[in-house]
């Protein structure tokens, strides 16, 4: 059997635990275990990777094996990951881990609760292990869909209209999405023969080039959707600010990473010609994102709004790292796709405990939390300084990489475009500092706030994970570059050709 | 007249016997009258399981009649779904009013069966027009049923006067048919190609003619002033059964009759699946009463089903059969849940449903993965249904066609939702009271679960239904 298919069994096993009991400690309890192991595995995992790696298998994707599903439209169960999904395996195990117990708490209906946010991560495993282009979408579906119940019932503020706006909006993106997949799939045979939603064989075999530019659009669109490309980025302020602190980790973390990578995994590797000819409209669009997101952060007064912004913000430049395709650049862009992961699901999971403190998320409502809450106030701190890319943590390895990348480019186009997006790093350092300063420091506003409690046991779990994580990232990078060089270098050789 | 010939027509047979049991159990006592509902429930579930014995192809009576194994499944198709129907209403004709016309039900959901399984059979025109009459006239009956009930009433006139007037229109379009070819046998027309425009004609008239019972627009107007009105086991008999029906009537004749046309009447199903799922769509956006909400819902499943007709090949057919069948167990689920709230509280309204999930987990539950289905969310039934119709119509190249209906999928996924957020998040002061549910309806449940969570990963049964093409 194919190991990769514990990363959905392991899920799948403890939602049926939870469904069996009924007592909500053990519903607790057996989440926490569930998600903890699937955290081990994937670590053995990435150790069981880099065996094989040293053991001088260069296939381009390790432990594939496929099963034949529905023999007419050859769709296979189809699973394998190379350097670029192992990584990103990594970083959904890491968030569900910390998610989970940042949501220890949560109110009412916990059971359903815990089933659908566990449901929502298998979504996102089945996702990076497919290589079969038909179960790639059924998973992202499958990620997309839980969403709006968790934001519907546990949401805070006007939660139901942000569930729908979003889940139409990212339903929408997915049936452009459906489009250049059967677009894809009957012209993966040009010289007849069998047609294929197999990744690797499609690339093989080639798709023509006006195909590609008609397809292109609609699969970098529908993909750019999740991965909050302007002006399809509505969705993400609105639902992000409405849901529940572990599904906000879980979205921006993890979820709308989902954009990016399949936008470089499937739009950009399966059409690359195309994708050298059209990608000057979204790298427009991608540099507005970029620069907008940044403003719109300014002007928030909601801690949500302003992350929510500033993760459009920092998911804008994946994209715009991903168009410039070169070496350097995507590199950052993947580093980005992890770095921006674990410091927004902190930022998220910061909010979400100071929120069930102060009752409040308005920053001018709030002040001096650094002298009663320290704990939770300091991490507040470095995964601010992390966004505004302090060095040392992994906001500063990624974007100095995306950044160097682009300026690599010497003609006036791309140079605009690199200046225009490089300016967002001071207007992230502007709002993030704002926030730091009139929440954490100055004098206490409310004499409420004087018996606040720091965090709890598992509180600390989920937010020192995170730290850890960036942290190691912003530290050592090297690994983690080294990690996903080989399969970047894959992709990268059938672009630039 | 010898056994394989009785053999071929069993279902048919066995149906007759059906309908004479009941004529016989109609002379009862008054207070004996429940036992007929087991009686039959039992013989029905005896008879669908007659119809998946394997059975040789044949063509009876010269022609006329037609059987092999695709039919004998689209037969199954329907009849699982009635089973299923006859399941779910077993406890509103226990009910005291209904008591007396259990027979009555039963006779006219019969003979309606009966004609359907005709029209599949047909192998000449005049059978299948002979079947359309004997499914259409018992079927006003069933949906005038409530009579005292204004609405009821108003919702059976409603639907004879309109099939009378979709009866002319198909039956004129015979008329053309047969004076262009000269002939109603399906044998002898699949091979005769005539380009005339009124060949093309003949065609629309005929299409025109289904289009009303499989209520697509502009043919759809009757749909939900009748669904309101009838009793919810029969609007669910209309919307999966009635419906399916007419889409396998529509797809034999197109497919093996007039394949020769093709670009004819994929041109005219091109118009129809646009404006089906286009109006169908913007109608239940507003809709308040469930009962109106599905027929709007079920006209814009008709349109998406006519993208399976863009592919003039056996995929065409196969994701066709595959859809009904899905869109069969989907919808019944819900139906099953809505019959189950009307008969205990008479509550028929969105709004009504508000905290659903609290009181009622379980039927929740249910409600919520067949909508889903219908909206064609994986990992349930409904979306590989969905996907597979519009893999058909992508294999013609017809990439604005899917374009325009995916966008419309996601449309339809807000009002399946606004259901969804009813039951699940809306908090309700009155909410519908726990309820109890029957061995019957637990069986019925049971199947349509099975269905719409398991259809979807069987590969098996996709290859099954294609082999059959």
């Amino acid at each position: 059997m194919n190991p990769l298919l514990l990363l959905l069994f392991i899920p799948i096993l403890t939602m049926m635990g939870i469904v069996v009991v009924t007592d909500l400690k053990w519903v607790r309890v057996i989440s926490a275990i569930g998600m903890s192991a699937q955290l081990l595995f994937s670590f053995f995992l990435l150790y069981w990777f880099y065996q094989e790696r040293g053991a001088g298998n260069t296939d381009p994707m390790l432990f594939v094996s496929s099963t034949m599903w529905y023999e007419s439209f050859n769709i296979q169960w189809k699973f394998g990951i190379d350097g670029i999904s192992m990584a990103m395996i990594l970083l959904t195990s890491i968030v569900t881990f910390a998610g989970i117990f940042v949501s220890w708490q949560v109110e009412n209906l916990q059971k359903e609760f815990f089933i659908s946010l566990i449901l929502l991560a298998t979504g996102v495993y089945g996702f990076f292990i497919s290589i079969d282009l038909f179960t790639m979408f059924l998973f992202y579906e499958v990620a997309v869909i839980p969403m709006y119940l968790l934001i519907g019932i546990w949401g805070t503020g006007p939660k139901e209209y942000s569930a729908m706006k979003l889940t139409l909006m990212l339903m929408g993106g997915s049936a452009l999405l459906l489009v250049g997949m059967l677009g894809i799939y009957f012209n993966s045979a040009p010289e007849g023969g069998k047609l294929t939603f197999d990744l690797l064989e499609i690339k093989r075999v080639g798709i023509p080039l006006s195909a590609q530019l008609f397809f292109f659009p609609f699969t970098f669109i529908g993909f750019g959707v999740l991965g909050a490309l302007f002006p399809f980025h509505t969705w993400s302020p609105d639902g992000h600010a409405s849901a529940p602190t572990a599904v906000s980790m879980l979205h921006a973390g993890v979820l709308m990473k989902l954009g990016g990578y399949g936008a470089f995994r499937v739009a950009m590797y399966l059409m690359p010609e195309a994708a050298h000819e059209l990608a000057w409209i979204f790298i427009i669009l991608t540099s507005i994102s970029v620069v907008y997101g940044a403003f719109g952060a300014i002007w928030q007064k909601d801690l949500k709004y302003i992350n929510a912004y500033s993760s459009v913000s920092h998911c804008g430049l994946v994209l715009f790292a991903l168009l410039m395709m070169n070496e350097t650049a995507t590199t950052g862009a993947i580093l980005q796709m992890i770095s921006h992961g674990l410091m927004t699901a902190l930022f998220f999971a910061l909010i979400g405990m100071i929120y069930g403190r102060t009752h409040t998320r308005m920053i001018n409502e709030m002040g001096g939390l650094m002298k009663v809450i320290p704990f939770l106030s300091v991490l507040y701190v470095i995964a601010g300084l992390a966004s505004l890319g302090l060095p040392g943590l992994s906001g500063f390895v990624a974007e100095m990489t995306i950044f160097v990348g682009a300026f690599q480019h010497s003609d006036t186009f791309h140079r605009i475009a690199t200046i225009v997006a490089i300016s967002s790093i001071v207007i992230t350092a502007v709002y993030i500092l704002r926030v730091v300063g009139t929440l954490l420091l100055g004098p206490l506003k409310n004499d409420h706030y004087l018996h606040l409690e720091d965090a709890t046991w598992f509180e600390k779990i989920g937010g020192v994970t995170l730290v850890v994580a960036i942290a190691a990232i912003g530290i050592a990078p090297l690994w983690l570059s080294n990690l996903i060089r080989e399969p970047l270098m894959a992709i990268l050789q059938t672009l630039t050709n | 007249m010898n056994w394989d010939m009785l053999y071929s027509l069993r279902q048919e047979i066995l149906l007759s016997v059906l309908i004479l049991i009941q004529l016989i159990g109609d002379l009862s006592e008054d207070e004996k009258r429940k036992r007929i509902i087991h009686v039959t429930l039992f013989s029905f579930l005896l008879f669908t399981l007659v119809g998946f014995l394997p059975g040789e192809p044949a063509t009876l009576f010269g022609g006329m009649y037609v059987s092999d194994d695709l039919r004998t499944l689209l037969k199954s198709i329907l009849s699982i779904s009635t089973l299923i129907i006859l399941l779910q209403s077993s406890s509103w004709l226990q009910q005291p009013d209904n008591q007396t016309k259990i027979g009555a039900f039963y006779i006219s959901l019969f003979s309606t069966l009966m004609g359907m399984y005709f029209m599949i059979a047909a192998g000449n025109f005049l059978m299948l027009y002979l079947g359309l009459e004997l499914a259409t006239l018992p079927l006003t009956l069933l949906a005038a049923f409530d009579k005292q009930l204004r609405r009821s009433a108003e919702a059976g006139v409603k639907l004879l006067m309109s099939s009378a007037v979709s009866s002319a229109i198909l039956l004129f379009g015979l008329s053309l048919i047969y004076g262009v070819y000269g002939t109603f046998y399906f044998t002898e027309l699949s091979v005769l190609s005539n380009s005339s425009y009124l060949s093309v004609l003949a065609l629309i008239f005929f299409i025109s003619g289904l289009a009303f019972k499989l209520s697509l627009v502009p043919f759809h107007l009757w749909t939900a002033d009748v669904y309101e009105g009838a009793p919810l086991s029969v609007t669910s008999y209309f919307s999966v059964v009635s419906k399916g029906a007419a889409l396998f009537t529509l797809m034999l004749v197109l497919y093996r009759v007039f394949s020769l046309q093709s670009a004819t009447w994929t041109l005219a199903l091109y118009i129809l699946a646009i404006s089906t799922i286009i109006v169908g769509n913007l109608f239940a956006l507003r809709q308040k009463n469930m009962k109106r909400f599905l027929a709007f819902s079920s006209i814009t499943q008709a349109g998406f089903m006519m993208l399976g007709f863009m592919n003039v090949g056996s995929m065409g057919m196969t994701t066709l059969v595959y859809f009904m069948l899905i869109y069969a167990v989907s919808n019944l689920a819900i139906f099953g849940v809505l019959s189950m709230v009307s008969n205990a509280t008479g509550k028929e309204n969105m709004d009504d449903f508000n905290g659903f999930y609290k009181t009622n987990p379980g039927l929740s539950l249910i409600m919520l993965v067949s909508l889903f289905s219908l909206a064609g969310i994986p990992p349930v039934a409904g979306f590989f249904g969905k996907f597979f119709l519009f893999t058909a119509a992508a294999s013609s190249g017809m990439y604005i066609l899917v374009f325009i209906a995916v966008l419309n999928a996601t449309i339809s996924l807000y009002y399946y939702l606004l259901v969804v957020k009813a039951m699940f998040i809306n908090a309700s002061e009155t909410p519908i009271p726990t309820l109890h549910t029957t061995f019957y309806e637990k069986t019925a449940f049971l199947l349509c679960l099975m269905g719409v969570v398991v259809i979807g990963f069987l590969s098996s049964l996709y290859d099954y239904i294609q082999g059959l093409m």
